[in-house]
């Protein structure tokens, strides 16, 4: 049956000990984990947790360890049995489901991304890829062309006959997705999928599963403890602590409006100006015409779009200048074929895409036209008009989460300071929203709010 | 002293070796229709083996297993088989070398049988496992003689209790490196053959044995030569092969004959120490392990 979220969970407990239930009692009644429960001889893992993922979006749940959020994700495919409450799967409730029907769940319905990976290291990428569909009985043919087309999507296909260990943290983790790709499953849990990967690589992948979610628009259930991935990453971010979802929202919701302090600690000593770059505040340029084309086109883009000038581009899209409306009319009066010898760069300033708002300003006050944001490859990746900044300023709140399907769309983010990112390597996928805020304050939260027993 | 003995009186003779005695009495009388199902059983797998072994020239077998050596371990390993094999073909035991290595491999066939799946069993199963840790504790502890004596009591004379005996002591290293190689798979690896929806039929087939293949070879060659040592010790009750040859030297007091046969059992074991060590090496998973040190 057709239901708008893909997964719901209702008051979902899990509590290890011999007195589990009357440990739910007690925490149902409101009980802190630490204080009621000093009696039993329980451990609560996850409380009360109520939320429902939509179809095709990123849910991130991001917490320090200890706080359940692996224990949570484990319950949303039955790898753990809640102590209370419901998960359903596209309206099925899978606590009440038996071994075998769970397992055939598990095949059809989802799939998962491991910390570690999780791969058979004594069978080839090939057959890990395929693991699901053996797993499911599917006959060797489809198997292989299956894994094989999972593997291209993650980009390995040339690696299909190594062994994982002959492959690097990053690769083998592709590998991993590939497997759960291949799966066809419209759900997939990724716990922690990236955690184990350096910074760089990290990034890489990151970016390379917001193209393929642009392309594939899976429900995605990601696990993570860092505050950059999650804003990066996640359509809806759920916060836990010590076993409890304390905020559900938008990365702006969380950024501008934190639910309680603890919340607030998280995201907190952000000086924003330093953190949103130009690409997170950028938008789509409206005119953009190829070098090629002749002025003639660019008259007519520049009356669609009400603009005083055009953003030309050349070869690959690389930013070549600008061609101004009296630039064009003239052109077409010489009768010019092309716009090679009319396009000029001294109408609309540059910037760098990963350069800090801070340093925007004054590009922005002396250039007549919105200022060009340049990517690494020198392509153009989006335009700041000065009315952007200024709102972008105004705000601070920053964030227009919900746009990752829209590649190229306008989305105004926060990105981390340049001085950590000067080596940016792969290109965010066509102007993909990319949030970050740096990962100290994820991995190193402010003093703690109330105490906790260590 | 008599308050020394007072206190001595304290501490009563508990006579388990008796409880134990009448154990294997009511067991002689009342299972001896299985005790000579199995002894018939054990010899069925035994003589013909012996004649397998026997019944070529003596060189054509040191040539096969010579050229086993090589396939397994390279020339230079085939080489020294040949050589020291047919060092033991050229000395009058090479029958009795072959009986040997037909008790051994029937012996250690059995223990395997039986301890892979204990091993499998208790290493899903931690309460089995906490019972049956100390039976092998004691199973490998106790002196290896002990277990000729209610072998003899069972099945009398000859091969049959001697290769039941080296069964009983040889199997421990089998159960307890099945174990730990089943608990030491990655739980994560485990966890996603669960995720991804596989019975833990197919998880234990496709998953934690394939990955726990390399330890278990390694108790599949401890049990070997565990087997080896003990089925010289049950030429004593007639076994026959090597183990006769080094009792009857042993009992004539003939220095010569007996170091013949020590060495032949050294050559044994050393051959198939090697044989069974390389084919663990070539296991999947133990490929994937190197591949990974490398990394």
């Amino acid at each position: 049956m057709e239901t708008v979220s893909a997964l719901t969970v209702k008051s979902l407990y899990k509590v290890y000990g011999n007195r589990a239930d009357k440990a739910v009692e007690l925490l149902r009644d409101g009980a802190h984990r630490d204080e009621k429960l000093a009696g039993l001889p329980v451990t609560a893992a996850v409380i009360d947790a109520n939320f429902e993922v939509r179809r095709g979006e990123i849910f991130v749940v991001m917490g320090l360890s200890g706080s359940g959020k692996s224990t949570l994700i484990r319950m949303l495919n039955g790898l753990l049995t809640p102590t209370h409450g419901t998960v359903e799967v596209d309206g099925v409730d899978i606590t009440k489901l038996k071994p075998a029907a769970l397992r055939r769940l598990r095949r059809e319905k989802i799939s998962m991304v491991f910390q570690h990976f999780a791969l058979l290291p004594h069978r080839s990428v090939l057959d890990n890829a395929g693991y699901a569909l053996e797993v499911a009985g599917r006959p060797r043919a489809e198997r292989r062309e299956r894994a094989q087309q999972a593997l291209r999507m993650v980009g390995l296909d040339g690696w299909a006959d190594k062994l994982p260990q002959e492959l690097s943290g990053g690769m083998r983790q592709r590998v991993g997705l590939a497997r759960a790709l291949a799966a066809g499953t419209d759900i997939m849990l990724m716990d922690e999928a990236f955690s184990a990967l350096d910074p760089l690589i990290r990034r890489e992948v990151q970016d390379q599963l917001l193209e393929l979610q642009a392309e594939l628009g899976k429900t995605i259930v990601f696990i993570t403890h860092d505050l950059n991935e999650a804003m990066r990453l996640g359509d809806r971010i759920a916060v836990m602590r010590d076993g409890r979802i304390v905020q559900i929202g938008t990365a702006e919701e969380i950024l501008t409006d934190p639910s309680n302090d603890y919340v607030a600690q998280f995201v907190a000593d952000v000086d924003r100006t330093r953190i949103l770059t130009a690409s997170s505040v950028m938008e789509r340029p409206l005119g953009v015409v190829d070098v090629n084309s002749g002025p003639r086109v660019a008259s007519r883009v520049l009356r669609d779009t009400q603009t005083s000038a055009v953003y030309v581009t050349g070869r690959d899209k690389r930013f070549l200048g600008t061609v101004t409306a009296d630039e064009a009319a003239r052109a077409v009066r010489d009768g010019k074929q092309n716009l090679q010898e009319i396009v000029s760069t001294g109408y609309a300033r540059t910037v760098a895409d990963d350069t800090p708002v801070a340093d925007i300003f004054a590009a922005c006050a002396e250039s007549p036209a919105p200022v060009a944001v340049i990517d690494a490859a020198g392509r153009l990746a989006g335009v700041i008009p000065r009315v952007t900044l200024l709102s972008a300023l105004g705000s601070m709140s920053a964030d227009a989460t919900d746009d990752t399907t829209a590649p190229g769309a306008a989305v105004p983010a926060t990105d981390p300071s340049p001085a950590t990112e000067t080596a940016r390597t792969a290109p965010a996928g066509s102007g993909a929203a990319t949030r970050e805020v740096p990962a100290q304050v994820a991995a190193e939260p402010p003093a703690r709010l109330t105490g906790e027993p260590a | 002293m008599n308050s020394a003995d007072g206190l001595n009186d304290l501490l009563p003779y508990v006579r388990i070796g008796d409880a134990f005695k009448a154990g294997v009495d009511w067991s002689r009388e009342h299972l001896s229709a299985v005790f000579d199902g199995i002894a018939a059983a054990v010899d069925s797998l035994v003589e013909p083996l012996v004649d397998l072994l026997t019944a070529p020239p003596a060189i054509v077998v040191v040539l096969i297993f010579a050229g086993l050596g090589w396939w397994l371990r390279g020339w230079k390993f085939g080489l020294g088989t040949a050589l020291g094999l047919g060092l033991v073909a050229g000395m009058p035991i090479w029958d009795q070398t072959m009986s040997t290595l037909a008790l051994v491999l029937v012996a250690s066939g059995l223990a395997l049988l039986l301890a892979i799946p204990v091993g499998i069993f208790i290493a899903e199963n931690r309460r089995a496992s906490a019972i049956v840790r100390p039976v092998l504790d004691l199973m490998q502890t106790m002196p290896a003689f002990v277990y000729l004596i209610p072998a003899i009591f069972f099945f009398g004379i000859g091969a049959v209790p001697g290769v039941l005996a080296t069964v009983v002591f040889s199997m421990p290293p089998g159960v307890r490196l099945t174990e730990l190689g089943l608990r030491q798979v990655d739980r994560e690896v485990v966890e996603a053959g669960e995720a991804f929806g596989a019975s833990p039929w197919k998880i234990l087939l496709r998953t934690k044995l394939p990955l726990a293949l390399p330890t278990i070879m390694t108790g599949v060659n401890q049990v070997i030569m565990l087997a080896l040592s003990m089925v010289v010790i049950a030429g004593m009750v007639g076994a026959g092969g090597l183990g006769e040859v080094i009792t009857r030297a042993l009992a004539r007091v003939q220095v010569g004959a007996g170091f013949e046969g020590g060495i032949a059992v050294v050559i044994l074991a050393v051959v198939l120490d090697r044989l069974t060590d390389s084919i663990g090496a070539r296991t999947a998973a133990a490929k994937a392990q190197r591949a990974m040190q490398q990394a």
